[in-house]
């Protein structure tokens, strides 16, 4: 997981520090409910943050704790309503809206669940093979969409996550594409991308495993481009390739020797320095 | 009356007033307002449509005319913005006369001289007039095209020289500012925008003053002010055309926009398409700069405000305003989930108030002539005019400006002068390609945001496309709905997957491959894709489908059930056949069918076999004597 771990020094912000902005640095919390039930999150947590708190599951596709919420997919729908707004309801992502004081939220009303099951049988269109759109599907009662198949199928939900961590990660290698239907992610003009470094964040992260690459301990390959692996100067084995350990290197000040050594030499280094310091003291 | 000297050095209020004092007669004149001794002037339309119909070379024609027969330094030629009759371009007036004259090309142009202001005469041929149908002529401002309008944002396009500022200032320009800076305080000034009910033309109608008023108590020491100039509705003209022909009132608003919500700074975002647009806008910046009143401490106020114009790509979703912001800072414009808003959060995560172009050309005439004169016209929650774009199946072509709760009825039969080709009014179609159709039968209804709404149409910025009974209504929402799949960013399944679902449901329609199934399941999805879209583009993109299903319905109801298009559009649907008596034997049908279908001999009747024809048209279309008949 080398390449999702910078992303949390990144933008990617929790609730907390999106309370601290909010509210320049004074935590306060906030009280709703959801489905009935009292949630108290801080303030600045989103209305999926308190869900999630009480053990209440939305489905998502396009949200991920290191990454800034996006409200793409809109799976996460929910119905908020206020008092005073006196019984109308909004439709709005839960993944985004601000967990405020006195809301109510309602996760699966009749409206929320038939609107659901709009999108998620429109993703089963352009998706009919990835397991884990069929399984959500399934959960609403689908098991084939209603709607035409995508003659050319793809696994792709468009949920933008690996696009988002890549950039991130702040080396923005690959991206969007074109418009509407014909959207799809690529480096740019489909050519193996020169600015990847092969950290492989964007294959992990993705929720339906549909970036292809292959890894050992010869060489690394993602997007159409191969990659030489460096071989951790204490254990051998090859974890990190050549261009991720530059890129890290090159960012925080951290000699590139560090990158070298694997997470486990290192974390053995480390019990080593402290055993040593133990026995020293 | 000479040349103006241009503003080379700042001006102070009191050579404001002087400006003004010394040019109001000359320029009330020209927008055929009761003024006396003005000049004759000859004003030439350079809108975008007339100048592609050659009108700058009418004015130089003039200015030559002119010199030729020693009056050169009498009577000035004045190029000013779209005159909104684009269909009769190019234009001339002769003020402060009020003739007009349509379709000028140089040898008008030389009549008009010699003639008009040579002879005294009237050029009758060229002059625009109109024969009432109670027997009297009507010419110039009184024909019912200029007559019904009532001119708010578009006050002084086609009156003032756009390139002179001074024209500008002398229609009372700038004092709405100087009022803001030092009579009003900025919450009189929310105030008065507040209750003159001023709502934004760009589309969604929000009441302005209110996003003033939240862009005002946003916190934060830095803020923005934007001018939404994207226009992306394909065939509308309002923005354009304002940018074009009078960019300072763009300019004013936005100032004046700044010193109530504490912003210096300010962009005005223009599409790339529009390159005269952001000539024209680009000199008034920099001609309003020299005159300080842009700048630092305008008018000596204390008060600091600039603006800059960034220039879009041009994407349909560039112009929705999270989109816009985004673009502006360099980024991929993609749509935002709101909240927040862009009054919270906008440009560089600052809070921005952005409104359209027609919305900053209202401003500087409520604060002026007071918000109770605007809240006068229009509807109970639709104030002031709006501008349409006036399009399609109508006489009068261009772009007017009418009043809140004018009827369609009014538009079409007398501001648009009816339908031309004695065909038939068989609906309207609002707010561009995210708007829906209005059928004749509701043409009585007084159009404002709230009745467009109800019938299942958007305002929108302005379009308004008018429909006669030759218009396959099926094929209509199929043809918006497609310029949409492609225009849809991507981002969110509705929108993407939704919408493409959706055309190819139409598509089936329009080829006679529907169960009547489809229609439920079009309508179904129509409505969820209003709801779960994540940006307006996906949240309206359905109106079209949707508002003619409604008021159309048994026009789908033939395609899908008898296989027949009404209106004779739908290719796939209809029959062809060659009519005996109109038939000369030519062969040209023969050998353009692509199915080898049609057979006879030269000069005898050909005969189409129904088995073999593919429903192709080509046929109808190459055949001179029109003895394809397709029903
Ligand atoms: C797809 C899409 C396109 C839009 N295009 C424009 C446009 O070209 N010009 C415009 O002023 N507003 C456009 N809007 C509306 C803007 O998002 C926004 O509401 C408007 O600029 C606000 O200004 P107003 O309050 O003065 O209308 C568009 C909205 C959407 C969803
Ligand atoms: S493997 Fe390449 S494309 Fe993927 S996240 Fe890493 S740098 Fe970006
Ligand atoms: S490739 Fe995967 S992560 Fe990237 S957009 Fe598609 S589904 Fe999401
Ligand atoms: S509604 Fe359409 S245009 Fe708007 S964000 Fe979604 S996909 Fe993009
Ligand atoms: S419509 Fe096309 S296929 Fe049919 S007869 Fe005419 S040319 Fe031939
Ligand atoms: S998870 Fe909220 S929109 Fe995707
Ligand atoms: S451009 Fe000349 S009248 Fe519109």
């Amino acid at each position: 997981m080398s390449g999702v771990a910078p992303a949390r020094g990144g933008q990617g912000r929790d609730d907390r520090e999106r309370a601290a902005i909010r509210t320049g640095g004074k935590e306060t919390m906030v009280t709703l409910t959801i489905d009935g039930r009292v949630a108290k999150v801080r303030e600045g947590a989103t209305v999926l943050d308190a869900a999630r708190a009480i053990g209440v599951r939305i489905p998502t596709l396009c949200q991920h704790e290191a990454l800034e919420p996006w409200g793409g997919c809109r799976l996460c729908l929910v119905d908020v309503t206020k008092k005073e707004w006196s019984g109308w309801e909004k439709m709005v992502v839960s993944c985004m809206f601000p967990a405020e004081e006195g809301l109510a939220v309602s996760t699966a009303s009749e409206r929320v669940v038939a609107t659901r099951k709009v999108v998620l049988d429109l993703l089963l269109a352009r998706c009919p093979e990835a397991p884990l759109v069929q399984s959500l599907a399934r959960e609403y009662g689908i098991e084939r969409t209603s709607y035409q198949e995508n003659p050319e199928p793809t696994d792709c939900v468009l949920c933008g996550l690996c696009t988002r961590v890549c950039d991130q990660i702040g080396v923005s290698a690959i991206s969007t594409v074109n418009r509407g239907a014909g959207k799809e992610v690529a480096p740019p003009f489909h050519e193996a991308p020169p600015d990847c470094i092969g950290c492989l964040a964007c294959a992990e992260i993705c929720p339906t495993d549909c970036i292809p690459y292959e890894t050992s301990d010869l060489g690394r390959t993602i997007w159409g481009r191969r990659f030489e692996m460096v071989r951790c100067p204490h254990c051998g084995r090859a974890h990190i390739t050549k261009e991720q350990a530059t890129f890290y290197a090159g960012r925080g000040g951290v000699p590139e020797s560090y990158f070298l050594a694997c997470d486990a030499c290192k974390r053995k280094q480390m019990a080593k320095t402290f055993t040593s310091l133990a026995v020293a003291r | 009356m000479g040349e103006i000297a241009p503003a080379a050095a700042p001006l102070d209020r009191t050579a404001l007033a002087e400006l003004r004092l010394r040019l109001a007669e000359n320029l009330r004149a020209r927008a055929g307002e009761p003024a006396t001794g003005a000049p004759r002037e000859l004003l030439v339309c350079a809108g975008g449509a007339c100048i592609s119909c050659h009108s700058l070379a009418v004015a130089d024609e003039l200015e030559s005319a002119l010199a030729a027969s020693g009056r050169a330094g009498r009577v000035r030629v004045v190029r000013v913005g779209c005159m909104g009759l684009c269909e009769a371009g190019p234009l001339v007036v002769v003020s402060p006369d009020g003739v007009y004259y349509q379709k000028v090309d140089r040898e008008g142009a030389r009549r008009i001289v010699a003639e008009h202001l040579g002879a005294g005469q009237v050029v009758r041929e060229l002059e625009l007039a109109w024969d009432a149908p109670d027997g009297r002529r009507l010419a110039g401002r009184e024909v019912p095209f200029f007559a019904q309008q009532v001119k708010i944002a578009l006050r002084n396009c086609g009156v003032i020289d756009p390139a002179a500022i001074e024209e500008y200032v002398a229609r009372d320009g700038y004092l709405a500012l100087e009022k803001s800076l030092f009579e009003l305080s900025a919450d009189d000034v929310i105030a008065d925008i507040k209750s003159s009910g001023l709502r934004g033309r760009g589309g969604a109608g929000f009441p302005s003053g209110m996003k003033w008023q939240f862009v005002r108590e946003a916190p934060g020491d830095e803020k923005f002010v934007v001018c939404n100039g994207d226009e992306g509705d394909p065939g509308a003209f309002m923005d354009r055309s304002l940018l074009e022909g009078d960019p300072h009132s763009i300019i004013e608003g936005m100032a004046i926009a700044g010193r109530v919500t504490g912003a210096s700074r300010g962009f005005v975002y223009v599409r790339a398409e529009y390159p005269l647009a952001i000539e024209r806008l680009g000199n008034a910046l920099a001609a309003a700069r020299r005159a300080g009143l842009l700048g630092e401490d305008i008018l000596g106020s204390g008060f600091g405000f600039d603006i800059e114009i960034r220039i879009g790509a041009g994407a349909f979703v560039c112009g929705e305003e999270t989109a816009l912001l985004r673009s502006i800072e360099g980024k991929r414009g993609t749509p935002q989930p709101r909240p927040p808003f862009p009054a919270q959060h906008g440009l560089w995560g600052k809070p921005t108030l952005i409104n359209n172009v027609e919305t900053w050309a209202s401003v500087a005439p409520i604060l002026l002539r007071g918000p109770k004169w605007f809240a006068a016209i229009g509807t109970g929650r639709s104030k002031g005019t709006k501008v349409f774009a006036l399009a399609g199946a109508i006489r009068n072509t261009g772009l007017v400006e009418v009043p809140m709760g004018i009827s369609l009825r009014t538009i079409v039969e007398e501001i648009g002068g009816g339908i031309p080709n004695g065909r038939s009014f068989k609906a309207a179609q609002s707010g561009g390609p995210s708007g829906g159709c209005i059928p004749a039968a509701a043409a009585d209804v007084a159009i404002d945001y709230e009745s467009l709404q109800e019938l299942g149409s958007i305002m929108g910025s302005g379009g308004l496309i008018i429909l006669d009974d030759r218009t396959c209504m099926v094929e209509l929402a199929r043809f918006f709905l497609e310029f949409l799949v492609e225009e849809s960013c991507g981002k969110c399944p509705p929108c993407r997957i939704g919408t493409r679902v959706m055309l190819n449901l139409l598509e089936r329609i329009t080829k006679g491959e529907a169960v009547p199934a489809d229609l439920d399941t079009l309508e179904a999805l129509g409505r969820h894709i209003q709801h779960t879209s994540l940006c307006d583009l996906g949240q309206t993109a359905p109106n079209a489908v949707l508002s003619t299903l409604r008021h159309f319905r048994a026009e789908y109801d033939a395609h899908v059930l008898e296989g027949r298009c009404p209106a004779g559009q739908c290719k796939a649907l209809l029959t062809y056949t060659i009519v005996a008596e109109a038939c000369s034997g030519c062969a040209l049908c023969a050998k353009a069918c692509p199915s080898g279908g049609i057979t006879g001999e030269i000069k005898h009747l050909h005969v189409i076999d129904q088995e073999l024809c593919i429903h192709c048209g080509a046929c109808l279309s190459v055949c001179p004597t029109d003895a394809v008949d397709a029903v």
